[in-house]
């Protein structure tokens, strides 16, 4: 299997677009999230929901093909950027929402305390806000890499050369002229594909172990 | 150090309004607690001076410059939190030392102040530890020993205790009292516990419904309360408060109420004013100035026995006056009063809190309004 670059290369591509994707929606829906969640603007529910909402959207079947007339418009056809973009659109609001109430289980002294012990708005949430928030954060991160690495659709629409196609794309040429499947190069490049994520699991259980610092019981 | 004070303070949130028109100023040094039942406006006093809060209109000044619109950082303050707001991920030196870290100290000379620090509230063993790893009442002096770490204008502290088990609390309120007489520093403490006001303040502000109802000393608040919401909140067991029928008769005041036998009070100006919008008083007589008479006679209230506990030291006998209303007594005996039937209980006229319709307080006489 790891002859043929072909396969070899679309797993790196997939390990580039989960990887910018998940930076993406881990930045992105941490610092809004947080704000969300501490900030006390009216109508920051609806705001949530509204985006909940056009997300079930974005990522459906039926938003193909104004997902294609806009990157095409913007001229990102056949880029990794243009996956990258798509999967962080339509990731971005569950993944606020999931972290903005894990943001809201956790008690604003935290934060309050630190500023009234000097810190600034940005000091308190690096030093405190951030690594109680961590837990969700990896959450978050692996149910966005998850769901990058296994998705079919959106690579396959977006992209056209075969050296930018991902492993989910690749996996379904592994066939012989004839069209029959090459069933061994099938069977160990699934292996292969399925690997990282158990791999990740791991990693991440072993490293925060999914656990939840909490708030201190009262 | 410095002193505090609001001006025509305000804060509303949306229709709610949580402080009204507040005017408060307390001096360099002072303890001042803000006491009050929940929701009654004192932790949002509190945070309106760690600036956690923004006055919706009025000033606040902390050693006599305008913070109002100051940053919490900027205001130079320490606060204990309720829930002690103790970082989860850092052990006890690095929580104890942060509020150094952010002021740029070197890392190995804020370890070594918190550890000073630390020693001083006996838990510098401990400094390894995650907060986790450590009981309630080291929690609540590690918070402590972070607003201690560096050197503030005033402190706060928000229900400190309220957490802790009823011993650790008497322990953990003889040494905040200690620390303040080691100290003297400017704190203020809000708390609905009506013994650690009393126990810890220099003044005590009783707050209501968002508005300052009494402002003094403890041993003023507790023998001249301004108002029965005030009588009813501080002492334990509270002042047993009786309404009665009030009428003037050969320049004296008559009052009735089933099962009082009383000979009345001299008339002052202030009673007759007080009597002028409303007969209807509320004699007050805190518990401990009652004790057991041998059956009915003047400066007496006689009902049926409804309880009569004895506590060690003291005994509370309650008895059950008309419309479930009930006056207590604590006796200082370590004897069981053999008690049964319809009981007694005798007061001096001296020891009587008179409140009228509106339920302030009438000055007695000799006293100043």
């Amino acid at each position: 299997m790891f002859g043929n670059s072909y396969a070899v290369h679309a797993l790196w591509n997939s390990l580039l677009q989960s990887v910018g994707g998940v930076i993406l929606v881990g930045a992105a829906a941490t610092l809004a999230a947080y704000a969300l969640s501490r900030s006390q603007l009216p109508g920051k529910g609806a705001v949530t929901y509204v985006l909940l909402l056009f997300s079930s959207v974005v990522s459906g079947t039926a938003a193909m093909v104004p997902l294609f007339l806009i990157i095409s418009a913007a001229g990102l056809m056949d880029t990794h950027v243009a996956v990258i973009l798509t999967f962080a659109g339509g990731l971005l609001p569950t993944a606020m929402f999931i972290l903005r109430d894990f943001i809201d289980g956790i008690p604003k002294s935290y934060e309050e305390s630190a500023m009234v012990a000097g810190a600034s708005p940005v000091q308190a949430f690096r030093d405190v806000a951030l690594p109680v928030i961590r837990p969700g954060i990896v959450v978050v991160t692996v149910w966005a890499f998850v769901n990058i690495w296994g998705s079919f659709l959106i690579p396959f629409i977006l992209l056209r050369s075969s050296e930018k196609m991902p492993a989910s794309v690749a996996i379904y040429s592994f066939y012989s002229e004839a069209g029959t499947p090459i069933v061994t190069l099938l069977a160990a490049y699934s292996l292969i594909y399925s690997l990282p994520v158990i791999v990740l699991y791991l990693f991440v259980s072993w490293k925060f172990g999914f656990r939840f610092f909490g708030g201190i019981k009262a | 150090m410095a002193s505090v004070e609001f001006i025509n303070v305000n804060k509303q949130f949306g229709s709610f309004s949580a402080v009204t028109n507040l005017d408060l100023a307390m001096g360099d040094g002072e303890f001042v607690c803000l006491l009050g039942p929940s929701g009654c406006g004192k932790t949002t006093t509190l945070r309106m001076i760690a600036g956690l809060e923004t006055p919706t209109s009025g000033q606040i000044l902390i050693g006599g410059k305008d913070v109002t619109a100051l940053h919490p950082r900027d205001r130079q303050i320490s606060m204990v939190f309720q829930d002690y707001a103790l970082y989860p991920h850092m052990n006890l030196t690095d929580n104890i030392a942060y509020p150094l870290k952010v002021r740029g100290e070197a890392a190995d000379k804020r370890a070594a102040r918190a550890q000073e620090v630390a020693d001083v509230l006996k838990i510098g063993h401990l400094m390894d530890r995650l907060p986790s790893q450590i009981s309630g009442g080291q929690q609540q002096r590690t918070s402590l020993a972070r607003a201690l770490v560096y050197p503030s204008q005033v402190y706060l502290f928000d229900e400190p205790l309220s957490n802790l088990d009823a011993k650790l609390r008497l322990e953990a309120r003889g040494f905040l009292n200690h620390l303040q007489r080691d100290m003297g520093m400017t704190a203020v403490y809000v708390t609905h516990d009506q013994a650690e006001a009393m126990a810890l303040a220099t003044r005590i502000a009783v707050m209501d419904g968002g508005r300052i109802v009494q402002y003094a000393p403890p041993i003023e608040i507790y023998r001249r309360p301004a108002t029965t919401f005030v009588a009813n909140f501080v002492g334990n067991p509270p002042m047993n408060l009786i309404e009665v029928e009030a009428t003037a008769a050969d320049g004296r005041l008559a009052l009735r109420a089933p099962g009082l036998e009383f000979a009345g009070l001299p008339m002052t100006d202030a009673i007759a004013a007080a009597l002028a919008r409303a007969t209807r008083l509320t004699l007050g007589v805190r518990p401990e100035h009652l004790h057991v008479a041998a059956g009915p006679g003047p400066d007496t209230i006689t009902a049926p026995l409804f309880a009569n506990e004895n506590m060690g030291p003291e005994s509370l006998v309650t008895l059950e006056r008309p419309e479930g209303a009930r006056v207590t007594a604590r006796i200082f005996t370590d004897d069981h009063l053999p008690l049964s039937g319809r009981v007694s209980l005798g007061f001096s006229p001296a020891h009587l809190h008179l409140f009228d319709g509106d339920g302030r307080r009438i000055p007695a006489a000799g006293e100043g309004a």
